[in-house]
């Protein structure tokens, strides 16, 4: 059975307007040609090193970009153009966002609060629910941000994409900073999620727990996916993955023994190497 | 936290005496080096012999060491007694709590309105950032902020007093009357234009200040999560927006005390308004030095006293603080 696409990113491109020392306008691109297909009922992990633009992609799909962003590109949503007049109809409700920090949170309101948000007395039930869910005391919801610690910051910002109903949550680093049973708990729920035919987007530096939930897999690499494959690629010796730099992504986990390919003329770890569409070489100019 | 609480107070009282003895000492030392001679002043044309002048510095105490007679002045402050005011030769005290109680009035108006109305105009600037409203409001802040006080005093007294006699030209209350005789809307009539003067001093300042502010947490993280949860503008504005910069308005607007007082000495003097701003100027130019350094303490306590509401009604308000573990200074 052919699943229905979610959400559909093509050749997306961000790009941030400034002005340099003699007052020309010069654009920085951070992400260029950025294409990504989120099936109902999949979770798409996008992986890649920090700073690579993961956020971004976030932050652009969500349309809340700064406003010297510069986009190009366009999005579907079940199949109709994503306008950011649709999408801003969209967010809160249908399509949920979980920031990754606590900086996210409004540090003068209460945090119950806040996860309930403008949803009404509805949402105070299911925060509830929500907090009950990962293991927050109800008296939490009285508390500051400035009040919690780090893993329970993330468990309230978990709670917000719960009180809506959404069909697809953009779900930005959610796991650091969480004890491992709740962090695991996390990603059970975004599975069963998507296994009632909702989309997930989980964005992590974290390639391994990507590989634990979720069904394809994105590799980032400076604004660009190099290459999405489905998680069983991700086995043996990593030889059905097309691109080098996926390849060596994989073969440096831990369990594949932290191999790092090195430049036969200089030496230097693949870690340095420039990276492309096509391949990756070491900056010495050997290949 | 009550423990906390105590220290805190402590320390408040501890940094005011010290603040007052430092003010003191250094208006004592201006006073005493200014080129002004309280004996002239007190004489005037007057013509009296070099004995008769002898005879007044003994019995004012002039004669002397600049230190012994800062000591006696001091430990007579200790004691309640400001001394005696040269000029309206009456007690230093009732002198600055007459002058005061016309002055509050003034500044109290002068400090609401451009609180208020700095407030509004920065919070919609903020919002409506680049558009056409904010260029206005901006523009206007900029005139407003190279503008001094007596200029713009000035000004109103040409356009409102003069030329369309809306207000009186001066002081507070008409000329002729007897103190209670003056009504109230007599008394609103002669306050308009020195207040909204003073005021427009502030309002400059609150409005960019503020708008600023705004524009930063409108930009912030959480600003932006709100936005991604389907907030709309006026959500977030209100449920954000005016929570997160609430805190520092309310310091800005305890910090401008100290401009208050200074531009009432302009804005009063402009308007021929018996206040203490105006008093602290005849005190000056008639070397009148008990006054002034009365008026110099009571100002430096006004501010002081400014500056510590902001900092309790910061306690009560902010969580962080309230909730933290207690009051730091």
């Amino acid at each position: 059975m052919e699943k229905e696409i979610l959400l559909e990113v093509r050749h997306l491109s961000i790009g941030f307007e400034s002005y340099n020392a003699k007052v020309e306008k010069v654009i920085f691109n951070a992400i260029s040609d950025l294409s990504l297909t989120v099936h109902k009922g999949e979770i798409v992990a996008i992986v890649g090193s920090s700073g690579s633009g993961k956020s971004l992609l976030a932050h652009a799909v969500m349309n809340i970009l700064p406003d010297n962003a510069r986009t190009g590109g366009t999005m579907f949503y079940k199949g109709e153009l994503l306008t950011p007049e649709r999408m801003n109809r969209l967010r809160g409700h249908e399509i949920a966002f979980i920031p990754q920090s606590v900086a996210f949170l409004d540090p003068l309101m209460q945090v119950g609060e806040q996860v309930v948000g403008t949803l009404g007395e509805k949402a105070r039930a299911l925060q509830q629910k929500a907090f009950e869910h990962f293991g927050l005391k109800q008296s939490v919801a009285k508390l500051y941000p400035f009040q919690l610690s780090g893993g329970m910051a993330r468990r309230v910002l978990l709670s917000t994409s719960y009180v809506a109903e959404t069909e697809m949550i953009i779900a930005d680093e959610p796991t650091p900073g969480l004890d491992l049973k709740i962090a695991i708990e996390a990603l059970k729920d975004f599975r069963l999620l998507a296994d009632q035919g909702k989309g997930v987007i989980l964005i992590t530096h974290d390639i391994d727990l990507a590989l634990h939930v979720a069904d394809k897999i994105a590799i980032f690499y400076d604004g660009r996916v190099v290459e999405t494959a489905d998680t069983q690629t991700f086995r043996g010796d990593g030889q059905g993955l097309k691109h080098p730099y996926s390849r060596a992504l994989f073969h440096a986990l831990p369990q594949n023994g932290f191999n790092l390919q090195r430049c036969p003329k200089c030496g230097a770890t693949c870690a340095t190497w420039n990276v492309d569409e096509k391949g990756m070489r070491c900056g010495c100019g050997n290949s | 936290m009550n423990k906390g609480l105590l220290r805190y107070f402590g320390k408040t009282v501890a940094r005011m005496l010290l603040l007052l003895v430092a003010v003191s000492m250094i208006s004592f030392f201006l006073v005493n080096n200014a080129p002004m001679n309280a004996v002239d002043a007190f004489l005037g044309e007057a013509k009296v012999t070099d004995e008769q002048r002898a005879l007044i510095e003994e019995r004012w105490g002039l004669n002397k060491p600049p230190l012994e007679r800062y000591l006696i002045w001091g430990n007579n402050v200790l004691h309640g007694d400001m001394g005696e005011s040269l000029y309206y030769h009456q007690p230093v005290s009732k002198v600055l709590k007459e002058k005061f109680l016309s002055s509050i009035v003034l500044m109290g108006t002068a400090w609401i309105l451009s609180g208020l109305i700095g407030f509004v105009l920065g919070v919609l600037s903020g919002v409506y950032r680049g558009t056409w409203i904010d260029r206005i409001i901006k523009t206007f802040s900029l005139v407003l902020a190279s503008t001094p006080v007596f200029w713009i005093g000035l000004l109103m007294l040409v356009v409102f007093a003069v030329e369309l006699q809306w207000f009186p030209l001066g002081l507070a209350a008409p000329i002729g009357k007897s103190v209670n005789d003056v009504t109230l809307s007599e008394r609103i009539h002669h306050l308009v234009l020195p207040a909204l003067t003073l005021s427009i001093t502030g309002i400059a300042n609150i409005i960019l200040h503020t708008r600023q502010k705004l524009i930063d947490v409108m930009e912030s993280d959480y600003v932006l999560f709100a936005k991604a949860r389907g907030e709309n503008l006026k959500q977030l504005v209100t449920r954000h927006g005016l929570r997160n910069i609430a805190l520092p308005a309310i310091t800005l607007q305890f910090a401008y005390f100290s401009e208050l007082f200074g531009g009432s000495v302009l804005a009063e003097n402009v308007f021929s308004y018996p206040g203490l701003g105006s008093s602290a100027v005849l005190a000056g130019l008639h070397a009148d030095a008990p006054l002034l350094l009365g008026i110099a303490l009571f100002s430096a306590l006004f501010v002081f006293v400014g500056n510590l509401t902001a900092n309790i009604i910061y306690g009560i308000i902010d969580p962080q603080i309230r909730e933290g573990g207690g009051i730091n200074g």
